[in-house]
């Protein structure tokens, strides 16, 4: 479903800040895989999103959605395959716009553009869809988005975002700034819609106990690049301990290549 | 002073759509749109000019789609190249003052005593006076495009403007361009400019190249009017504002400068006045409310 072949992206290159953030980056998941991604900051997490959701252009190597090459596709156009969620409750909602007008801006492309925005067939799905969060919010479409809490804001969010199935879903740390609580019953309502519909997916974290038992696979990223590939029954032999062992061993030997270098 | 206040309703009718884009790109799109100072006399003048040659009604629509034109240059500007709003708007604004000597055959005003105009027709055709006359044409072409704005607004395109001025991430996230929505939105804001200039143009009977100088303080305050008489609560009702802060805005200028303590010439002072009080509003009460609390939470604690 998702092929990333040989991808480098390197900021700022020639200058003293140059930052090789992907580098001969391969990845391929199939379809329905849900993979979840750790590893500490800067080590190419968020800029695998960007590259993948085409934020900007990759410097070198290829990438595809369903047998579609994209590598030089448009952001605006890529964006009708994929899904994507930040961890900013703000950032994925328009605050002024109801609940129901913030759904239909998702479900919206293939209508015409003069049609009404909200019609009753519309109505009827969206409070359907709402009502399987079971925040009640299915009462209260017409309320302003801004006035949801957080945790109410990333669920919608999390619709909006497969309102229409992509075939990529990345979750980028999408339930950080939530209370634990609240990040439990988001976490619970993801694996829900990701296995139900079989949703490609890719999940941020930077809790260890999800990324193990979110998913089928997990992917460790060091320095912009996979070090650790977890699936299968090594994965589920894996319990925090071990994982976390393997990261620090992982983190241990780029350390031990830091201290050559300086040396 | 009847005859006074009534002026200043038919001017507010005439320049309502003026306010009706302002909104349309300050309040909705949310970005400062200063090409109306120069679309409003564009308007003007291609509806003097057009009107002269004896085409009134043909004029005013002419004069709304120059308005788009040149809403749609600086949509260009803002999207495309990139440039800043504020300066966009600045750009074409300046731009359109050699565009509209250009159009008055390089003449700085165009009158159009004695031809016809949508008012005089209408008064003519059926036999009212003049005030009334001038208050039914200004509040039917008000009326009639306010309710085209709605209905646009109520469709999917309208839905993807909102949400384009209030979370641009994620309108492009949702696989939509937000650059052809605000250019959209900026030639829609300056064709009702565009109109307004040609209403009043037809009202004056001129066409004149300085009359638009301040049109966007004039906007904004009549804006702000409005918000505070219709409140914030949907669209319908902040549309339907424009035209009574318009009005409103002129009422109130005319009361101030009928007072005999204040010449002519502090028209734009008074306008100036009117916007930062209105603006000040908020903060103030905020100031006020905020200093209570901490008088009375001072007090408790020194009690206990």
């Amino acid at each position: 479903m998702l092929t990333l072949k040989n991808v480098s992206k390197t900021f700022y290159p020639g200058t003293a800040n140059e930052k090789k953030a992907l580098s001969h980056f391969s990845l391929h998941l199939d379809p329905g895989d849900f993979a979840t991604i750790i590893g500490s900051n800067g080590a190419g997490k968020t800029t695998l999103f960007n590259a993948i959701a085409g934020v900007w252009l990759t410097d070198e190597g290829k990438i595809t959605i369903d047998g579609e090459d994209v590598t030089f596709m448009s952001e605006t156009k890529r964006a009708r395959m994929i899904g994507r969620i930040f961890q900013d409750p703000m950032k994925g909602s328009s605050p002024s716009l109801t609940i129901e007008e913030n759904l239909a801006m998702a479900y919206g492309s293939g209508h015409h553009l003069l049609s009404p925005a909200i019609s009753r067939k519309d109505e009827q799905f969206f409070r359907e869809t709402l009502a399987r969060l079971e925040m009640g919010l299915e009462d209260r479409m017409k309320v302003k988005m801004g006035t949801l809490s957080g945790g109410q804001r990333q669920a919608v969010t999390l619709l909006m975002a497969t309102l229409v199935t992509p075939k990529i879903l990345l979750l980028d740390e999408h339930t950080a700034a939530l209370d634990p609580l609240t990040a439990e019953k988001v976490l619970a309502i993801t694996k829900e819609i990701v296995e139900s519909r079989r949703i490609t997916t890719l999940m941020i974290t930077h809790n260890i106990a999800s990324s193990l038992e979110m998913g089928n696979r997990t992917l460790l990223l060091d320095d912009g690049a996979i070090a650790l590939d977890l699936q299968g029954d090594e994965r589920d032999a894996l319990d925090v301990e071990g994982l976390l062992a393997l990261y620090r061993k992982q983190k241990g030997q780029a350390l031990d290549n830091d201290r050559i270098l300086l040396s | 002073m009847a005859n006074q206040l009534l002026g200043a309703t038919e001017l507010g009718l005439v320049y309502g759509l003026m306010v009706l884009g302002v909104y349309i790109t300050f309040r909705i799109l949310k970005i400062p749109d200063l090409t109306v100072d120069g679309s409003v006399v564009l308007g003007m003048s291609v509806t003097a000019v057009v009107t002269n040659h004896g085409f009134p009604i043909l004029a005013l629509f002419l004069a709304a789609l120059a308005g788009m034109a040149a809403g749609t240059v600086t949509g260009f500007l803002q999207t495309k190249l990139k440039i800043p709003p504020i300066l966009a708007g600045i750009l074409t604004m300046s731009g359109l003052y050699s565009i509209n000597l250009l159009i008055m055959n390089g003449s700085p005003n165009v009158s159009m005593l004695g031809t016809n105009t949508v008012f005089s027709m209408f008064i003519n055709a059926t036999g009212i006076s003049k005030h009334a006359g001038n208050i039914i044409v200004g509040a039917l072409v008000c009326g009639l495009v306010v309710l085209v704005i709605e209905l646009f607004f109520r469709t999917r395109l309208g839905l993807y403007i909102r949400a384009t001025g209030d979370n641009e991430e994620m309108v492009r996230a949702s696989s939509i361009d937000s650059n052809y929505m605000k250019w959209i939105t900026l030639a829609i804001a300056n064709g009702c400019v565009g109109l307004a200039g040609g209403l009043a143009a037809q009202y004056l009977h001129y066409s004149d190249i300085t009359s638009g100088s301040g049109t966007i303080v004039i906007g904004f305050a009549a804006v702000i009017i409005g918000e505070a008489v219709c409140g914030k609560k949907s669209l319908t009702l902040g549309f339907i504002g424009t035209i009574i802060g318009s009005i409103l805005y002129r009422v109130f200028i005319a009361l101030a400068l009928n007072t005999d303590f204040l010449p002519n010439y502090f028209l734009k002072f008074v306008t100036v006045v009117i916007i930062t009080i209105a603006l000040a509003i908020g903060p103030v009460k905020e100031a006020i409310a905020s200093s209570r609390k901490k008088a009375r939470r001072m007090k408790e604690n020194a009690d206990a």
